[in-house]
């Protein structure tokens, strides 16, 4: 069996730029958060970003790295409106975007995922969802009823990342809080997907960490493993840890202020390493 | 009930918001913000028993937990992550309460961004978030602290379909769609009317139709005469101020 471990440059490595990216997660919640800064410290740049976004919106569209970004919001849930996210569309600074009803946004993974080119919804129907994205297409019922609905495109993505609680080195994830969103969706999604996670184990104590309903990554669609403990961080993993929020704060802050953002960017985002970050971390306590 | 005092303002709207619930039987009460939360708890622990309700991460619990309360101290019943939680949408066992930073006659609203300009916005908020799929889902409530600045004659940008528009499209697009209620902190609204215009149901105490209309950039419909808006019972008044809201989480919504 392959051991897909792998380290967060070696993950942006295979990434080229012009490529649609997924991130899983959900707001501020068990974001890849150490793959998003080895993002932001490439080259790589014109991504699409494809997220039920976050901080890692926030982040990578601040930097400049993105031309589009397709959303159902994005926010820091505790900080309801992302700050940094909010400066570059009020700025006019993001070229494209599509903002969809955010349960729609599933059907979009979900029609990736099973390879059909849409999934239809009656959400949007009357909204400016519709209005807005003129490239979204309504189908009509083909059966007595006639129904127009909307017709959710696939999200057809090159590379998703995503963050797990525990993985083994084949590739198999596990959550073990409240949520999973929808990552495995998203791992089925991406031509290739990158999974990072606290701890990678090895597959017999998978179920000593928690039941079986919790190994919801099949390694069967995961092509690389990255050991990142702490690697959501600033976001919350529970029941590994919680949301810094502090931290989180602090990064929010920086949005007003471009001097204090690339202070902030020097200081915690371009670090060399997850190793140098948690080494950091460790510093101010808090890992 | 150690606390008689009169009811506030913001105890008013909870009452006005949990009536909003008043009938709706066994389906997923889904409150959004600290005053549709105590009013879906209260409905529940009042006059609406059959409610279902969430501890606003993924579960959905029974009895009555306080605001910010431990989740880990109340009985689950059911598991509602996000991806349950759209499903419920789709079903329509669902009545949601969502904000308004802009609302118009018709009850179209908006929550994604302010400005000429969606491409590029003066404000960017929250963008469309579950609103689309709400609206033409099921029952929508709208919860509006401030009801002058959100009273608005045109939205700039429909997050959720109101009347006008339901009713510009297919008659089975829309058969799902209703608004059940506006509660600002003036009063309560609905569109009980036969041209889908938001009327005015019932005023807080104090507030005259004249203010209410001047807090408003369009016209509100008023059929007959308008009532005050009820007060919370002693039962009520007890259940926001010792169980629901001990530490007044509720007075801070109005800025």
């Amino acid at each position: 069996m392959a051991d897909k471990r792998m380290t967060e440059d070696e993950v942006v490595a295979e990434l080229e730029s012009g490529m649609t990216i997924g991130i899983g997660g959900w707001g501020s919640r068990r974001k890849p958060m150490s793959l998003v800064r080895a993002i932001l410290r490439s080259d790589l740049t014109d991504l699409h970003i494809v997220s039920y976004g976050g901080p890692d919106v926030g982040i990578l569209t601040a930097a400049g790295k993105c031309r589009k970004v397709t959303y159902g919001f994005v926010s820091l849930d505790s900080i309801p409106l992302e700050p940094h996210f909010r400066a570059v569309r009020q700025g006019g600074l993001l070229p494209d975007f599509m903002e969809l009803d955010e349960g729609a946004f599933y059907l979009g993974l979900m029609a990736a995922a099973h390879r059909v080119p849409f999934y239809p919804t009656r959400a949007g129907l009357g909204s400016a969802m519709l209005s807005e994205n003129p490239e979204l297409r309504t189908v009509t019922s083909p059966y007595g009823d006639g129904e127009e609905l909307v017709a959710i495109p696939a999200f057809d993505m090159d590379a998703v990342l995503l963050h797990m609680n525990r993985a083994d080195e084949k590739g198999n994830g596990q959550f073990l809080g409240p949520d999973l969103y929808f990552d495995d969706l998203f791992a089925m999604a991406g031509t290739k997907t990158y999974m990072s996670a606290e701890k990678i184990i090895a597959t017999e104590d998978f179920l000593r960490e928690g039941p079986v309903h919790t190994l919801k990554i099949p390694r069967t669609h995961v092509d690389g493993v990255v050991e990142a403990p702490m690697g959501a961080h600033f976001t919350e993993c529970p029941p590994d840890y919680g949301r810094d929020e502090a931290f989180q704060r602090e990064y929010a802050a920086t949005a007003k202020d471009p001097e204090a953002w690339a202070q902030f960017r020097a200081d915690w985002l371009e670090l060399e390493s997850h190793e140098a970050y948690r080494a950091k971390l460790e510093e101010r306590g808090q890992a | 009930m150690s606390d008689t005092t009169e009811a506030t303002l913001a105890e008013i709207c909870i009452v006005a918001l949990a009536e909003a619930f008043r009938g709706d039987g066994e389906v997923l009460c889904n409150p959004m913000g600290p005053v549709p939360v105590i009013a879906g708890r209260l409905a529940r622990a009042t006059f609406e028993p059959d409610l279902m309700l969430t501890d606003t991460i993924a579960y959905a619990i029974e009895g009555n937990l306080p605001l910010g309360g431990d989740p880990s101290d109340a009985v689950v019943e059911s598991y509602m992550p996000f991806r349950t939680i759209f499903d419920q949408v789709w079903s329509g066992k669902r009545h949601v309460v969502m904000g308004a930073p802009q609302i118009d006659r018709y009850g179209n609203q908006n929550f994604a961004a302010i400005g000429d300009d969606y491409r590029k916005p003066k404000a960017q908020l929250l963008g469309m978030r579950g609103a689309p799929g709400n609206l033409i889902n099921h029952a929508t409530t709208y919860w509006i602290p401030t009801q002058v600045r959100s009273f608005v004659e045109s939205v700039d940008v429909v997050s959720g379909p109101g009347n006008d528009t339901i009713a510009s499209l297919p008659e089975a697009t829309g058969r799902f769609h209703e608004i059940r209620r506006v509660v600002t902190d003036l009063g309560a609204y609905d569109f009980e009317t036969s041209d889908g215009t938001m009327r005015v149901r019932s005023l807080h105490p104090g507030v005259t139709l004249e203010q209410a209309q001047e807090a408003s950039a369009f016209e509100l419909t008023v059929t007959g005469e308008v009532p005050e808006s009820r007060l919370p019972t002693d039962e009520e008044r007890h259940l926001i101020r010792e169980v629901f809201d001990p530490n007044g989480v509720r007075n801070g919504e109005f800025r």
